[in-house]
């Protein structure tokens, strides 16, 4: 089944005809990912060719949502517009909002927040690398991919990936490909203090999911979000679960590149929120290339077959 | 992005939070007329420096105190003299300090209770929070740690804002009542309204203070910017001063580059924030001390990696160099290519282990090993640390 997105799922772009947001629509075409729709206000109307592909644009989510039966959206928008443009998302009814956009004001995003309360539409991010189900062809071609992850180091099976950082989910998505193990799906939640989905929803998500059967949880420094999902693993989860945190060396006090990652008392220390995984039962990696084999052995231990 | 004391009490009268009386010196040549605005008696002579602890902090010349309680104004030039150009030491420096560059003199007040007030972000409500204790003038961590009974916050619907009955609740909790209390509303109102309109991360009122005479007054002021808001707040942007920041993190990020010098003596260059904490990470793990975190970012140009070596090896510490690139979506070859062009250009004389992987690695790697340049591969992460470390350990 996968979570939040199938190889089914028709996607819409907002902000194609950027150049971030076209060489990622084009990147997810080519990985076979339905892209639909591309949404830039004032060019409706024109399309976004590649290759085979004529994707029709639009000036509204709304339109283009109605158009195309698109369900989701991938986010592009510059900063000072992305918050606009994530409500609209959940103006349209789309069940999916995806903000890739790095360096949305906290403000807008208390207030986004604050505003789709109660709202169908599930935002993941800002500031992250989007989603992946990866596909059966080639290189888990015929996935669907929205964001800006690599789609072809996936393939098609049975671990749950999700992380606030982009490069660490590729790193742990990598590691288990070249093990030979799939994933379901891989999440990138991103690295900002406030964003629409956490660690705990997307981890009830792959607990619940019939085709998941580990889970990689990467977290880092700052806040309690991943102590919040580990302590609901040692309640409920009844799947093998591996755990990295990123950051133990990191000074407090200095925001270390994502927004979110700042230390600032003593829950949210690396050291800490470690602490709490062992605590809950979660294999910890001991260093970011111990990922896989940290579920591996997790899944030894419960007799879990990952693949 | 952090401001002065000076500046942040400034925003404090605009937004009607009252302060202490006080005015800034920027040279020595100032000192006396920023003394004349204030009235004649006790004086608080206060260096101005991005760091806590200053009262406690010591200079490098062994003058003791960089907040000082000074009886006359003709005492507070003296001190504000010993003070203005001095390279203070506290516990929040490290051991270089910073040279203060402004004194802000403020009228001493008659203290009759102090308190701790601030307005942040709470991360797992996704709303402002206001925190108040009554326990004030001392490191807050502290009082959460030894008695969080005195602590106590109200969260803030964002689509209302503040409300009245919030800050009748913040009052009451702080026990104040009568003109005190009305005082410490129009503070708290006041303060929060700052922190919306200026895209504060964080204001801190650390002692808040009662008055014999009934008045409430911050008087110290600690304010922190959402770096990300700065492109719509050009009144905060003009409030930066370059002084207090590190030359290389400046360079960093006038390239786009996300740089935090640390103690150690391997330098690291990533691309991608996680990637780059857990790089320092496992340089640790493996008993080595990163240098710094450096993160160039998800589309890193050839410019950009030249410019990223000559920020790492402008630290004299740097012992040996660790590249660590997971190139999803840019092609390792292009990495390959620029980090062989920074060699050359940069020149080295250092250990530099680089682990490539991702797409089109093995071209990337071709283009490392057919450089002639004495470049050590690593096949992972784990592998490439264990490498650098060893080599810098000789």
């Amino acid at each position: 089944m996968a979570i939040l997105i199938t190889p089914q799922t028709k996607i819409l772009v907002q902000g194609i005809t950027g150049d971030f947001g076209g060489r990622h629509a084009r990147l997810s075409l080519d990985y076979g990912t339905l892209v639909v729709a591309g949404v830039t206000p004032g060019k409706g109307g024109l399309f976004f060719e590649h290759g085979p592909h004529r994707v029709p644009i639009f000036n509204s989510v709304k339109e283009a949502a109605r158009a195309t039966g698109a369900s989701a959206s991938a986010i592009f928008v510059p900063p000072p517009f992305a918050a606009d443009a994530i409500l609209e998302c959940a103006d349209a009814g789309l069940d999916l909002a995806v903000a890739i956009t790095e360096g949305i004001p906290i403000r807008d995003m208390v207030r986004v927040k604050r505003a789709m309360a109660g709202s169908r539409t599930r935002l993941l991010g800002p500031n992250c690398p989007g989603v992946v189900t990866p596909g059966t062809g080639d290189r888990s071609n015929g996935g669907c991919r929205i964001g800006i992850a690599p789609g072809y180091i996936h393939r098609k099976g049975r671990v749950g990936v999700v992380s606030r950082s982009g490069t660490l989910t590729y790193e742990a998505v990598y590691q288990l490909t070249v093990r030979g193990i799939g994933q379901s799906t891989s999440v990138g939640i991103g690295g900002d203090p406030v964003n629409g989905t956490s660690h705990l929803d997307i981890v009830r998500m792959f607990s619940a999911d019939p085709e998941t059967r580990g889970i990689v949880m990467i977290g880092e420094i700052g806040g309690s979000a991943e102590v919040e999902a580990a302590r609901w693993i040692k309640a409920h989860c009844k799947k093998p679960v591996a755990g990295f945190i990123a950051g133990s060396t990191a000074p407090a006090g200095r925001r270390m590149g994502h927004a979110g990652a700042i230390v600032g008392g003593a829950e949210d220390t690396a050291a800490a929120k470690i602490a709490v995984f062992k605590e809950c039962g979660i294999e910890v990696a001991a260093t970011p290339s111990d990922m896989a084999d940290a579920l591996i052995r997790a899944a030894q231990a419960m007799g879990v077959a990952l693949d | 992005m952090n401001i002065h004391e000076y500046q942040a009490k400034a925003l404090f009268e605009k937004f009607g939070v009252a302060v202490p009386k006080g005015a800034a010196a920027r040279s020595a040549g100032e000192l006396a007329g920023a003394l004349a605005a204030l009235p004649e008696g006790p004086t608080m002579v206060k260096s101005q420096i991005h760091a806590g602890g200053r009262g406690k902090g010591a200079f490098t010349d062994g003058y003791k105190g960089g907040v000082k309680f000074c009886k006359t104004k003709a005492e507070a030039l003296e001190v504000a003299a010993r003070m203005l150009g001095n390279t203070l030491v506290t516990a929040q420096t490290g051991p270089a300090g910073r040279k203060v560059q402004t004194i802000y003199f403020t009228t001493a007040s008659d203290i009759k209770k102090e308190y701790y007030l601030a307005v942040l972000l709470d991360r797992a409500a996704s709303r402002p929070v206001v925190v108040a204790s009554t326990e004030g003038g001392v490191e807050i961590e502290k009082v959460a740690h030894e008695t969080p009974e005195k602590i106590f916050k109200v969260v803030v619907d964002p689509a209302y804002g503040l409300a009245d009955f919030q800050v009748r609740e913040l009052a009451a909790g702080l026990g104040l009542s009568g003109a005190e209390s009305k005082n410490a509303a129009k503070l708290i109102r006041g303060l929060y309204a700052m922190y919306w309109a200026t895209d504060a991360s964080m204001i801190e009122v650390n002692p808040l203070i009662t008055t014999p005479a009934g008045d409430v007054l911050a008087l110290d002021a600690k304010v922190s910017f959402d770096d990300n808001a700065l492109f719509r707040q050009p009144e905060i942007v003009a409030l930066r001063d370059l002084n207090e920041e590190d030359p290389k993190e400046i360079e960093a990020s006038k390239h786009g580059l996300s740089y935090i010098a640390l103690d150690g003596n391997i330098a690291c260059l990533v691309n991608g924030a996680g990637l780059a904490m857990s790089t320092m990470d496992i340089i640790k793990h493996f008993g080595g001390s990163p240098a710094n975190f450096l993160d160039v970012g998800g589309g890193a140009s050839k410019d950009q990696v030249v410019a990223a070596f000559k920020i790492i090896l402008g630290d004299p510490n740097v012992k040996g160099i660790f590249v660590n690139i997971f190139g999803g979506i840019m092609d390792c070859n292009v990495i390959a290519t620029g980090i062989v062009e920074a060699v050359r250009e940069v020149g080295l004389r250092l250990p530099l282990v680089v682990r490539l992987e991702g797409n089109n690695v093995m071209a990337g790697k071709a283009t490392l090993a057919g450089s002639g340049l004495t470049i050590v591969s690593g096949d992972s992460m784990a592998d490439a640390a264990q490498k650098i470390v060893k080599l810098v350990a000789g």
